[in-house]
């Protein structure tokens, strides 16, 4: 099939595409964007955590028929130009990346977190990060950063 | 992952009518389950009907009082909508002790109702287990079970149900649609699943080419007072050792109406009928509380690694009632 899909406010197409391969696989191996990450392939990690019509799923399990015609937006569309995200420069400056497989989807996460609750509470931020599995830095650092992130787009 | 057909079924008719002549046909909900149990080889259809984009996405209240929810409706949504909130407070905490936000934005609820169990063994090709392959034996029974169930298991399977969802939903006499070539019928949410006996791999009533359409609460004024507990090994994004949805209205000092379910502890959502009688009409004490609790546990039986469970549970009964008891939401 031809897939229809507007990625990061562009719309794309990608051709000889077979309707049950992964949303990931359509964004990494055909469109060029490896930003979302393939990790676990189960919905467990949330390595691949992109926007999809506005709500953060794992792109691993939406197949690539479920997409025509929506709206896709992964971390690479974060960024205005060569200005990070606050979230994102809150995660180079907290120290939050180590091996940085996770950080994708943690910076998708926390993004979605933010817009919903501009101050959350610790417990508010774990939850809201419960779904991705971060194996380097014992979530520490990455919580600093969403802290630091909130105070940035508060500030 | 095998190959396998697709198609995007544009309306009810088509979706049950592919699925009943395709051989091998399952429908594709929010995928969280189904996709993963493919990719481990567990589940291998030939063709997937994918039925996301049927029009049944609708939450509304129905004469009487009561609310008909639409299978497709994702968990996320279910929980935050306002008049779950209000009414069905237990179904909205479930759903929200449930997964991780990614999975919840996309799992529905006909899928969550069918999601098949986490026993590692089922998953585990290299291990027994009679619901992958029937008659192949049970490896979870001699093995680490620390997970599986206390209450009408069997020889040949001890696996439990994982959803929160549905347990809030046994408690809230719940009633399910079903939609196939043959017409509609209406499940009773209570009869939908099967305990394991000596078929564990027939799960539900469902037969393979029926489609979860709705969900159906019925007006139940108790409601409006109910909470879910959830114990499990951490916070978050785990399933349940036990949980408990209660709903529990007391007046003078006696109960006068109360719903209570179990999770985590069998094949299916467990309705504590056994533990309702001894409570209706009683005091409200944690006495009361404590032998309801034994009365549903009576029968209830654990292997080595997870008898504990008989005591978590019995605690977490009577929990769940004294915080509904005393935060005055029963009163």
């Amino acid at each position: 099939m031809r897939v229809n899909v507007t990625v990061n406010g562009e719309a794309r197409s990608a051709d000889d595409v077979w309707e049950g391969e992964s949303l990931l696989y359509v964004l990494r191996e055909r469109l060029g964007l490896p930003g979302a990450k393939n990790a676990c392939e189960q919905g467990e990690c949330g390595s691949c955590t992109v926007y999809l019509d506005d709500v953060p799923v794992c792109a691993c399990l939406v197949a690539a028929g479920q997409v025509q015609d929506r709206e896709v937006r992964t971390v690479e569309g974060l960024a205005d130009g060569e200005t990070l995200d606050p979230v994102q420069e809150a995660f180079v400056q907290a120290g939050a990346v180590q091996c940085g497989f996770c950080t994708p989807g943690l910076v998708v996460a926390a993004h979605d977190l933010l817009r919903r609750s501009p101050s959350p509470d610790d417990p508010e931020i774990r939850e809201a990060l419960a779904g991705n599995l971060c194996r380097c830095t014992g979530y520490e650092k990455i919580l600093d950063a969403v802290r630091l992130a909130a105070a940035k787009r508060g500030a | 992952m095998r190959p396998f057909g697709y198609v995007s079924a544009p309306d009810v008719a088509t979706a049950v009518r592919v699925v009943s002549t395709e051989p091998n046909a399952k429908f594709l909900g929010g995928g969280t389950n189904l996709v993963d149990l493919m990719r481990e080889g567990v589940e291998r259809p030939d063709t997937l009907v994918d039925v996301t984009g049927l029009p049944l996405t609708a939450i509304e209240e129905l004469p009487g009082g009561g609310v008909r929810i639409g299978a497709l409706v994702r968990n996320a949504r279910l929980a935050a909508d306002p008049l779950i909130r209000s009414r069905y407070p237990v179904l909205s905490r479930a759903l929200l002790s449930g997964a991780s936000a990614q999975l919840r934005n996309v799992a529905t609820v006909g899928g969550n109702l069918v999601q098949r169990t986490r026993c590692p063994y089922f998953y585990d090709h290299a291990s027994a287990c009679n619901k992958r392959e029937p008659g192949a034996g049970c490896d979870a029974i001699g093995g680490v079970n620390r997970n599986h169930a206390v209450l009408g298991a069997s020889e040949h399977c001890i696996a439990t149900h994982p959803s929160d969802m549905a347990v809030a939903l046994a408690a809230l006499d719940a009633v399910v649609e079903l939609e196939s070539v043959r017409g509609t019928r209406r499940v009773p949410l209570l009869d939908l699943h099967r305990l394991p006996g000596e078929t564990p791999h027939v799960e539900t009533v469902l037969t393979a080419d029926e489609l979860i359409t709705a969900v159906e609460l019925p007006h139940l004024p108790v409601a409006a007072a109910s909470h879910y507990r959830k114990v499990r090994d951490r916070a978050s994004y785990a399933f349940a050792l036990v949980s408990v949805a209660a709903a529990l209205h007391v007046r003078e000092g006696v109960v006068t109406d109360v719903r209570l379910a179990l999770g985590g502890v069998a094949a299916k959502p467990w309705r504590a009928h056994q533990a309702e009688r001894v409570l209706l009409g009683a005091e409200a004490t944690e006495e009361v509380f404590l032998r309801a609790a034994d009365a549903e546990l009576a029968a209830a039986t654990g292997l080595p690694d997870n008898t504990f469970k008989i005591e978590l549970a019995r605690r977490t009964i009577v929990a769940t009632l004294q915080e509904l008891l005393t935060d005055g939401s029963a009163a």
